[in-house]
């Protein structure tokens, strides 16, 4: 109820301000958290509002004195209004702009991509001041990109409308990409795995012994020569005489192994994913 | 006078307990008898008797009795006969309980039987059907049950050398930084799909393959949707699939909507969801001798044997199998329990039914096994 009075107050306040002349004198734009500085005309007592985003104050104040408000309540940016009412109410308006950037935020996508693919890693930074207020005047955002100790990308973008953005391609090595996006002294790093891509020239190699056909990869790269991870399942399947044997095995320590139950004469196949490996003809035991 | 129909009731009364001992069928429920004897069985006169007596008391866990309907003759050991009904090693067996069984004699002499059972199991995972063949023989004025040794395999102690190799899921704080701790989920796709009327009513199947280098929890739900855009009903992949895909791993899935008619259905829409969990490579297991054969009914099976590569018991392995035409389309998706446990380095044989509809045109198949371990699920 309490409330409800209160905006009905300020409400009325706007409308006679509206109506009335405009006696105070506030700056056109001042930055948040900092103090601002505002002269009245008049004279005698008078009630003075501030309607900002997030704040709305009331207190009785001397008309005709300079009025200085806090930083502490203009920590949001955007548009404050005040309005002093004596005989008769008067109203102003000025913009608070966001303070210097003081951290950034930054979104990298993915979190895991396959080396060498074009336009795969993207990055946005968006600069916030101290109070979290988005800071849409142009700053200039530095992103680096390195893998291990070589430099994959080293470029400045202004930020648009409170954003600045990359897009670049994976590299080719397998591992971490430590991405860092900076201004001035305030930066942000992100890690983003680069992972090995699909396997390639997948070789197989298989001996009989006692339980029948031990059968194992050579280590197993991607096309650009990184071991693909630990876990991978390479599928063996082994054809005896119309009969099938297969094994979903994982590679351990870059290798891949499964022993196969044939003992008559056996062709053995693999595959990781989209890749077929070698045929191996295996004679009967 | 007065006297008669008391009588006739006390004659009726006895006539009927006694009926009710003697012919406890094989369907019967027996409530409240954990164990022990409480009904007393007819004498073994006959081969279809004598196999009824050690049925009904192993369904009743009466192992005394049970074992005592076991012939002499053959080498059998009480505890493996008895580990023979109620499984071992935490196994899919050792939750199930027999429910009824019928019998059929397949050959009988004055001195010898070969009866065929197919006993009737309900499990966790739902009924279970199970076919043996047993041999009986005529001792003196009785017949027993030629009980077969058991096959249950005996694992030497030995050691085995693993790579052990797992995934473990670390969580950033709470007051980590937005943007700081994203992970991606797992990237999986849905490679085929096949809506397909059966004889229960509709059903989606299809394969899902893991595209990422990490594992995935995946599970798959279709909606049917109608003519008019409203979703007739929505199911998803429950039992019917591998649900943890290691890197560049394939699994089928089936999706079943009883009493839902294919006819009415204009649009499927699927639904994948993949969750990055912690996960093992281990145990590995592989599907050895996998051929499709006609069982004893004359349907269509696809047997094999399961081996374990690894060091680690499997309580509960769980085969599921696509089954492709000449095209590589997978016609059906089909799945089943392997009642035993896979000890490390043994092998356990395993059949799925083929639907009789589709057996002619099944040309290749792969099966991947999904696996139950005590203590790791």
């Amino acid at each position: 109820m309490q409330s409800f009075l209160h905006c009905g107050v300020v409400c009325l306040a706007l409308f006679l301000a509206q109506a009335r002349a405009q006696d105070i004198t506030a700056p056109k734009s001042a930055v948040a958290g900092e103090q601002v500085s505002l002269s009245i005309a008049g004279s005698g007592k008078g009630t003075f509002y501030l309607i900002g985003p997030g704040i709305s104050n009331k207190h009785e104040i001397n008309l005709g004195e300079e009025m200085k408000l806090r930083g502490d309540v203009l920590r949001t940016a955007g548009d404050y209004q005040v309005i002093v009412c004596g005989d008769p109410c008067k109203s102003a308006t000025f913009y608070v702009m966001p303070a210097k950037p003081f951290s950034i935020s930054f979104l990298v996508h993915p979190s895991r991509v396959p080396v060498s693919q074009s336009d795969a890693v993207s990055g946005v930074a968006l600069p916030f001041d101290q109070f979290h207020n988005l800071v849409l005047a142009p700053v200039p955002i530095n992103f680096q990109l390195a893998a291990g100790k070589a430099s994959l990308l080293n470029k400045t973008e202004m930020t648009q409308s409170g954003a600045a953005w990359f897009r670049t391609a994976s590299s080719k090595s397998a591992g971490a990409l430590q991405v860092t996006a900076a201004f001035q002294d305030i930066s942000a790093k992100r890690v983003v795995q680069q992972v090995a891509s699909e396997p390639c020239n997948l070789r197989l190699t298989g001996q009989r012994n006692a339980k029948g056909i031990l059968v194992q990869t050579e280590p197993v790269h991607d096309c650009s020569g990184n071991p693909v991870p630990d876990g991978t399942i390479v599928s063996f399947t082994a054809n005896a005489g119309g009969v099938k044997s297969t094994v979903d095995a994982p590679i351990k320590k870059g290798l891949a192994s499964a022993q196969m139950d044939a003992n008559g004469a056996a062709v053995i196949s693999g595959a990781s994913g989209v890749v077929m490996g070698n045929e191996l003809r295996m004679g009967a035991k | 006078m007065k006297f008669i129909l008391p009588i006739v009731l006390v004659a009726v009364t006895a006539v009927l307990i006694a009926v009710a001992l003697t012919t406890a069928n094989a369907t019967g429920k027996t409530v409240g008898i954990s164990a022990g004897s409480a009904f007393l069985t007819a004498k073994p006169a006959t081969p279809d008797q004598a196999l009824s007596n050690l049925l009904l008391n192993a369904k009743r866990r009466n192992w005394d009795e049970a074992f005592n309907s076991v012939s002499n003759a053959q080498p059998v050991n009480k505890q493996s006969f008895i580990q023979d009904w109620t499984g071992s090693y935490g196994s899919l067996r050792a939750f199930s309980s027999l429910e009824g069984y019928d019998i059929r004699p397949l050959h009988i002499t004055n001195d010898e039987a070969q009866m065929r059972v197919r006993l009737h199991w309900t499990t966790p995972v739902g009924p279970i059907e199970d076919v043996r063949d047993f041999r009986l023989a005529r001792e003196g004025d009785i017949w027993k049950t030629l009980w077969p040794k058991s096959d249950m395999p005996n694992v030497p102690s030995q050691v085995i050398p693993v790579t052990y190799l797992r995934w473990d899921l670390v969580s950033g704080g709470s007051d980590d930084e937005w943007g700081a701790k994203n992970i991606d989920a797992p990237h999986v796709r849905i490679v085929s799909m096949n809506p397909l009327d059966f004889a229960e009513g509709a059903v989606v199947l299809g394969e899902v393959v893991n595209e990422d280098t990490i594992p995935a929890f995946v599970n798959v739900t279709a909606t049917l949707v109608d003519g008019s855009g409203n979703a007739i009903d929505e199911e998803t992949s429950f039992d019917k699939i591998d649900h943890i895909l290691l890197p560049k791993q394939v699994t089928p899935y089936r999706i079943d909507f009883p009493k839902v008619n294919l006819k009415n259905v204009k649009n499927v829409r699927m639904n994948i969801k993949a969750t990055l969990v912690p996960a093992s490579a281990d145990p590995v297991i592989g599907v050895m001798n996998q051929k499709v054969d006609p069982d004893y009914q004359g349907k269509a099976v696809l047997r094999g044997d399961l081996f374990n590569e690894s060091g680690q018991t499997v309580n509960i392995p769980h085969v599921i199998a696509s089954l492709y035409d000449n095209n590589g389309k997978v016609l059906w998706v089909a799945d089943g329990y392997v009642e035993r446990a896979l000890l490390p380095q043994t092998s356990a044989p395993f059949t799925i039914e083929i639907p009789k509809n589709m057996a002619s045109k099944v040309q290749n198949f792969h099966v991947v096994v999904n696996q139950y371990s005590v203590g790791r699920n």
